[in-house]
């Protein structure tokens, strides 16, 4: 951002560039070395199972055999489960901060919504052990089984935890970064749009919702980021999803997310062949957050570089 | 719709508040002084502490600060001060990309790195995987910080006959210094609240350590292990240390947004 201001360059200056330079690409190398080091640390689990790794659903420690089915499902599912429960409740809370509610307010709310990001995922799970999953249990399954009940997704024993309560714990996690970004592609829109609107005689919701449409591409960004922080968030989800790699079609039964697995047995794990698989499965959970986050960032680049060149 | 709108603020606050009434509720009773100085009692015994985890916790994150300060503020100044091009927006990109990396990556990350080569779990790997954790945030947080910086006080300097250096590291790192530290401070937050990546990592200890080469006790490990024990002791021993969290992260954030206003806020 600095414009270059010609001047002899003494060989300090040259020195404290290639500095910053140096820590700079240390990012960048962190990155490779990670992807690498996942890469050959998988070697053994790609070997022996190949691409029926991802599509076999049999994970037995005993018998060396294993499979990342059970645990692709169980993300995919909680994630976007969350992710539908957040996008609603988010894009209000950032219309809300945006565009009705006073300064005087704004920061207080907006402070506490930050502050919901900022707590560690530990609390979230413990709560969820203690708080969510009993509630759920006594109140919400009962309530969702008496009045859906014939829907596959609402049958079975409500255990309290499982794979609904996990995602409620995502979406609550989630929501603060939706809406920041939200609000932030929201003031990105110019304000002539709005009073072109309301010149036009549309009403407060009617102008919002315009707004609201113009910024959808960017507001698509910011729920696949949610998405994606909601792919690799372990501790809260390990505690109440129920952990059992199995395949239900109720939201009710337990199940197991990838990042969750690789939490509760990478310590314990015995035989290379079990530490290898478990590699493996964060080699997936990985490829999948990079591909989601690098594609939500580029829609919110392009989105900002847009509407600011207007 | 509007009236939507303000029920989605209020659903979206409630579990915050609910989370920090109960987490007051069931963790005040037993912090005390033996919470921060006592070791904790063996199965059965009530009392103890966890003060072997918070001191874990904290060699963890100072050692981990060392990667994570140095590289962050590093970069953020190579990516405002030195280079608008192309490169530059491919640092940027990579640090948003590490930044949505999820912590138990990192930890088998630091797991191969450092935990099989020294052949045992160690500090060394826990605050390794905490300082490649806190990289992002501080980039990000020192970029922001110094584009504030107006382009004048720059140009006076080097004016002035300062080298662009000096400049860079007493005028312009001075002048955003503190948002700069705040940030540092709110990367620190996140990092002693962070378990997944130490558990295979620091993995945890009974007793006291302060052997680099060997296991190490943390407050987060520790709040796990106990919130899914059977035992209503330590229930209650996790829920202090929970309380200890969440204090340390409300006060942080309240520092920062009191420091830096509304200057970077929502880029983080």
């Amino acid at each position: 951002m600095a414009p270059e201001i010609k001047s002899k360059k003494k060989w300090s200056d040259i020195f404290f560039e290639k500095l910053t330079l140096i820590f700079a690409c240390s990012i960048i190398l962190i990155v490779a070395w990670i992807i690498i080091e996942m890469f050959q640390d998988s070697i053994d689990a790609r070997e022996a199972f190949g691409w029926k790794f991802i599509f076999s659903n049999e994970w037995d420690p005993v018998k060396e055999k294993f499979g990342a089915l059970p645990f692709i499902f169980g993300t995919v599912v909680s994630s976007i489960l969350a992710l539908l429960i957040s996008l609603p409740i988010s894009i209000g809370v950032a219309v809300f901060l945006n565009e009705i509610v006073n300064r005087a307010f704004r920061t207080p709310l907006s402070f506490l919504i930050e502050i919901l990001a900022a707590i560690p995922s530990i609390i979230y799970g413990f709560w969820g052990i203690f708080v969510l999953a009993p509630f759920m249990r006594g109140t919400v399954q009962p309530l969702l089984q008496s009045t859906l009940g014939f829907l596959p997704f609402f049958k079975g024993t409500p255990y309290g935890t499982g794979l609904l309560t996990a995602a409620i714990i995502l979406a609550i996690m989630i929501t603060p970064i939706i809406t920041a970004i939200t609000r932030d592609v929201l003031k990105a829109i110019p304000t002539a749009q709005r009073e072109a609107a309301y010149a036009l005689g549309a009403t407060k919701w009617e102008a919002i919702k315009m707004a609201l449409l113009n910024a959808r591409s960017g507001i698509l960004g910011a729920s696949v980021l949610g998405l994606g922080r909601a792919i690799g968030e372990t501790m809260a989800v390990t505690m109440v999803i129920g952990n059992r790699a199995e395949i239900s079609s109720s939201l009710f039964e337990p199940a197991y997310t990838m990042a969750s697995v690789i939490a509760n047995e990478f310590a314990e794990a015995s035989g290379n062949l079990h530490v290898s698989a478990l590699i493996e499965v964060g080699l997936i959970l990985f490829a999948v957050t990079f591909i989601i986050n690098s594609f939500a960032r580029l829609l919110i680049y392009s989105f900002t570089r847009k509407t600011e060149g207007k | 719709m509007l009236f939507l709108c303000v029920v989605a603020a209020i659903i979206s606050i409630l579990p915050l508040f609910y989370i920090f009434f109960y987490t007051t509720k069931s963790g005040i009773s037993s912090l005390n002084w033996d919470f921060f100085t006592q070791m904790p009692k063996p199965v059965g015994e009530s009392g103890g502490g966890m003060a072997n985890g918070i001191v874990g916790t904290l060699i963890l994150v100072s050692l981990g600060s060392f990667i994570g300060i140095p590289v962050g503020v590093m970069a953020g100044i190579y990516v405002t001060e030195y280079s608008g091009g192309l490169f530059s927006n491919l640092v940027k990109f990579v640090t948003d990309v590490l930044s949505g990396v999820p912590s138990i990556i990192i930890g088998i990350f630091a797991y191969g790195v450092i935990v099989i080569p020294m052949q045992g779990f160690s500090t060394l790997a826990g605050s390794f995987a905490l300082g490649v954790l806190m990289v992002p945030t501080i980039t990000r947080i020192t970029e922001e910080m110094l584009k504030l910086v107006p382009q004048s006080l720059r140009e006076a300097s080097l004016a002035l006959g300062v080298s662009r250096w000096k400049t860079t590291l007493q005028i312009v790192l001075r002048t955003a210094s503190g948002g700069i530290i705040t940030g540092i401070l709110l990367a620190i937050a996140r990092a002693a609240g962070e378990t997944a990546p130490l558990l295979f990592t620091a993995f945890g200890n009974r007793f006291w350590s302060t052997d680099l080469n060997q296991p190490i006790a943390s407050l987060p490990v520790q709040i796990f292990n106990y919130a899914i024990s059977p035992f209503d002791d330590w229930h209650k021993q996790a829920w202090a240390g929970a309380l200890v969290l969440i204090t340390l992260v409300f006060i942080v954030n309240l520092i920062v947004r009191i420091v830096t206003r509304d200057k970077f806020a929502n880029k983080v």
